[in-house]
């Protein structure tokens, strides 16, 4: 009962409520405050992908595993692409790494608004909790994928150097990327549902675009810093980089960097912006 | 001085609502609109475009409500309310107007939201507590409370799936009731479980309105309610504030609102050469007259009439039909058993009862048709009119949806 006479003795915060329109400014310390809501529905998110099935943590070594059997086979066996000198299913796994998680991340976060309307169109809640919570299962799922990974290593004997701890950073610019993607895209879907239909084709083609099944050597040094305007680019070379020891590559990192800041940017914005609608339209 | 813990200042809710809309919005629809748009504007301008109205759901609202008041709002089914309540819980915008609030704001207008199937009991209080804007803290210390409250010790770490729905609700409430903001917004949906849980959640909010440290804004269609919980009352009709004032004279305003067609008794004139007439009907939910009906109440209505031969046996049929004319059902006393008169007489009354009607919520008419065994004298069409309000009839904390008329209950068996 202390702690209630002290939020009592808190000045009585003023809310004002008016039609808005345009660009919103993002009120940070809302989001502060609602960490703890942020945290809930991360733990929610990552619960309910382990306890509904069986094949909970099955699923997230199985995924990437058969991925990279399949690229390998196809792509490094059969098209022969090349793989920088390293065994192709170390190389093409380094890849998938950031990439499953950036395109989970998508998926789920795009859905996240409207599978949830409850939390629309029933209570006020800091919105951007709903899409950005997904991305914390999604880390999970990576963190398995390195156990697998580093296992791969060790069969492959490629050893690791202490550059591995760049793949933080590298992980936190994919996270924001796809966070960005993630806004845009369910703010988009809870206005016009049939964008629905655009995500696994947007994620499909998205893949071709960034080099996981090619090194971004094989792209002519001229077109590097365009491709990597797709912040998967710069993030999935870096990630070779980091863990395979293969050469930095300074300009297609920080261009990278710098277009996965302004996706975000652009996605809590764009969010924010047409947020207030939502629960008229959902 | 007392200070204001919320000011509505002039708010209004604008809809556009399209004739042939199918509701949700896709990009295709968009895409053409924007490829449409100039012609239709040329259009508007010229006032010749029927594909879009206007639609106030609020229009000039505007009142104040002083720290510790708890107040009622009532009103019927599309006057607004639930608007009212969504744009002061920030879920929707107003359209116009602005909204000043002073204090931790918390509103319910849906138990459990946010709770998962798969979840534990443990896990939703805690998920749920936050969603409604509780910290960690907070909940650690009222944990034991709400599960008490709820009574659901033993199943804590069972999910919720496999509750019962009366499991589910009480424990979904528990941790509603367990909130401290400095201004609560409630919705009618609280009225949910069994009674003797209702009976607890009624005494929870009376708690909370007598501590009178807490603004509370509380729909509901209980006038039992409003009358005891709340101090003052607000009647919204049609999407403006039509009284305001203390709780019982609000009620008082709208049990007796003679709003337009929406009477619970109508006076007849005197058919000019009419054998058998009627002089009055008046339509009652629960014996009480009244034209605002719960779901599930027992629907009757009485009729006055008046005959020039004394007769045993009036007769009479009626029609109920819903708002947009189609018949839903019928009676006619010609075709049932009914008790005569012992002795015939030139008036008396005839009271039909119609039981509990499973009709969804809405708007419906009443048609009457009297007469004797000769035939029908008397004829009013659309001579009453009711609503009936939403009430969770099944305790599960949710309406149905209403996409057909009635709501049959059923008793579903599953077997394996």
């Amino acid at each position: 009962m202390s702690s209630d006479a002290i939020d009592a003795a808190e000045p009585l915060r003023e809310l004002v409520i008016r039609p808005r329109s345009g660009w919103i400014a993002i009120d940070w310390r809302e989001l502060w405050e609602g960490r703890e809501l942020l945290y809930f529905l991360v733990l929610r998110d990552i619960k309910v992908r382990y306890k509904q099935t069986v094949l909970g943590v099955a699923w997230a070594v199985l995924q990437p595993l058969f991925t990279m059997l399949i690229f390998t086979v196809v792509f490094g066996r059969f098209a022969k692409i090349p793989s920088d000198g390293l065994p192709y299913a170390v190389f093409v796994f380094a890849g998938l790494l950031p990439w499953t998680f950036f395109s989970n991340n998508i998926s789920q976060a795009s859905m996240s608004l409207v599978n949830q309307q409850s939390l629309l169109t029933k209570i006020y809640l800091p919105r951007v909790f709903v899409p950005a919570s997904a991305i914390g299962s999604g880390l999970i799922d990576l963190l398995v994928s390195f156990v697998i990974f580093a296992l791969l290593m060790l069969y492959y004997q490629v050893g690791a150097s202490p550059r591995i701890l760049v793949v933080p950073l590298l992980v936190l610019l994919t996270a924001a990327a796809s966070l960005g993607v993630g806004l845009a895209l369910a703010a988009l879907i809870v206005t016009y549902r049939d964008f629905r239909y655009v995500v696994p084709f947007l994620v499909q083609s998205w893949l071709y675009v960034s080099p996981v099944i090619y090194p971004v050597s094989m792209v002519p040094k001229q077109w590097q810093p365009v491709l990597a305007l797709n912040p998967m680019a710069g993030i999935i070379d870096g990630f070779r980089s980091a863990l395979l020891g293969l050469p930095w590559n300074p300009v297609t990192l920080a261009v990278s960097s710098a277009s996965s800041v302004l996706l975000l940017a652009y996605g809590l914005f764009y969010f924010r912006k047409t947020e207030r609608s939502f629960a008229d339209v959902a | 001085m007392t200070k204001l813990a919320i000011e509505v200042d002039g708010i209004g809710k604008l809809y556009r609502l399209e004739h042939a809309g199918t509701g949700t919005k896709s990009f295709r629809d968009a895409l053409t609109d924007m490829a449409r748009a100039p012609l239709q504007r040329l259009r508007r301008l010229r006032g010749s475009d029927k594909s879009m109205e206007d639609f106030w759901a609020l229009k000039d609202v505007s009142f104040d409500v002083a720290q510790g008041d708890v107040v009622g709002i009532i009103g019927r089914n599309g006057a607004g309310k639930s608007t009212l309540l969504k744009i002061l819980s920030r879920i929707v915008e107003p359209t116009i107007g602005q909204v000043t609030m002073r204090g931790r704001v918390a509103s319910l207008l849906e138990v459990g939201t946010g709770f998962h199937p798969e979840l534990s009991g443990r896990e939703n209080v805690y998920l749920n507590g936050s969603i409604l804007g509780m910290k960690k803290r907070e909940i650690d210390r009222r944990f034991d409370e709400i599960v008490a409250f709820a009574e659901v010790e033993k199943f804590l770490d069972t999910p919720v799936k496999r509750y019962s729905s009366g499991m589910y609700v009480r424990l979904a409430f528990a941790v509603a009731a367990h909130l401290e903001p400095e201004i609560l917004i409630v919705d009618e949906v609280l009225a949910v479980g069994d009674a003797e849980f209702q009976k607890r959640c009624l005494g929870k909010m009376q708690e909370i309105s007598k501590s009178g440290s807490r603004t509370v804004l509380f729909v509901s269609h209980n006038m039992a309610a409003i009358r005891s919980l709340c101090s003052k009352g607000i009647l919204l009709n049609r999407g403006r504030v039509e009284a305001t004032g203390d709780a019982a004279s609000v009620v008082d305003t709208y049990m007796s609102a003679e709003d337009g067609d929406l009477s619970s008794t109508k006076q007849f004139a005197k058919g000019s050469s009419a054998s058998v007439w009627m002089k009055s009907a008046q339509i009652l939910a629960d014996g009480l007259p009244s034209s605002a009906i719960a779901m599930g109440s027992d629907i009757s209505f009485k009729i006055e009439f008046g005959s020039q031969m004394a007769l045993s046996q009036p007769r009479l049929g009626y029609v109920i039909s819903t708002a947009a004319g189609d018949r839903v059902l019928t009676s006619n006393n010609r075709f049932q058993s009914s008790n005569p008169l012992a002795v015939p007489s030139t008036e008396g009354t005839m009271r039909c009862e119609l039981g509990k009607i499973p009709l969804m919520p809405g708007r419906y008419s009443i048609s009457l048709w009297c007469g004797d065994e000769g035939g029908d004298h008397h004829a009013e069409l659309e001579a009453l009119y009711f609503d009936v309000i939403e009430r969770d009839l099944w305790g599960l904390g949710r309406l149905p949806p209403a996409v057909a008329t009635m709501w049959w209950p059923t008793s579903y068996e599953v077997k394996s």
